[in-house]
């Protein structure tokens, strides 16, 4: 399936845009995701650590992706 | 508690933070003003900017301000952060906190930047004379 993905920070950096579409597998998971991720921008692996949000929340590694998940790509935070 | 969180394009204004925190049950109030240094690792520092994923960036903001009515007793909690591009002097970060007592006050405060820092989707780019960088994005 063709899921959005929004990109911050460095991540929108490496991903050349503040949202793409990127097709990842049907009831594929947030694990999935990064590896399908990484293959595509091979420049993530070299962060300290990235996450994903589903629906603005921090997802865990095994959380499965549906359809109208809003998906982010949250690099680590340096607010203040 | 009282709260007051937001994320704003335009520069804070921190006599208004301090007139919204100002309570008459309050023995105290704690500030931090986050600002922006002039160099890092003796590297002259031109600006920062700073972008957030807003929707999630308040949620977490909620989190803290639910942690801190759970930790600490405080009347009013105040956290506001700038985004855009900032200057050497510019304040991207204030967090205000009334309390009884000033135990309380320091510690709602200190909890309150220390875990925008870990949790809060903002993110900094620091802009020096001959290059740029994420903070915190790589070892």
């Amino acid at each position: 399936m063709k899921v959005e993905i929004l990109a911050f920070g460095i991540a929108k950096e490496i991903a050349g845009a503040p949202s793409f579409y990127f097709e990842i597998e049907e009831g594929g998971t947030v694990n999935d995701l990064k590896q399908q991720l990484e293959k595509t921008f091979p420049r993530l692996k070299a962060l300290s650590s990235y996450r994903i949000a589903l629906d603005s929340e921090f997802a865990g590694e095994g959380q499965s992706i549906h359809h109208h998940s809003e998906i982010a790509i949250i690099p680590p935070v340096s607010g203040g | 508690m009282k709260t007051d969180l937001s994320i704003s394009d335009k520069p804070l204004e921190l006599q208004a933070c301090i007139d919204w925190v100002k309570d008459n049950e309050a023995g105290g109030i704690d500030i931090f003003i986050g600002t922006v240094r002039r160099s890092t690792n003796k590297k002259k520092v031109v600006r920062l900017e700073f972008e957030c994923y807003e929707r999630m960036a308040l949620k977490e903001m909620e989190k803290i301000a639910t942690e801190i009515g759970e930790k600490f007793p405080v009347q009013k909690l105040l956290i506001h952060h700038r985004t855009g591009v900032l200057s050497v002097g510019d304040i991207p970060v204030i967090i205000a906190v009334a309390a009884p007592h000033r135990d309380a006050a320091f510690g709602a405060c200190r909890y309150a930047i220390d875990t925008l820092k870990e949790t809060v989707p903002i993110w900094k780019k620091e802009i020096f004379e001959d290059g740029e960088v994420w903070v915190a994005a790589h070892p």
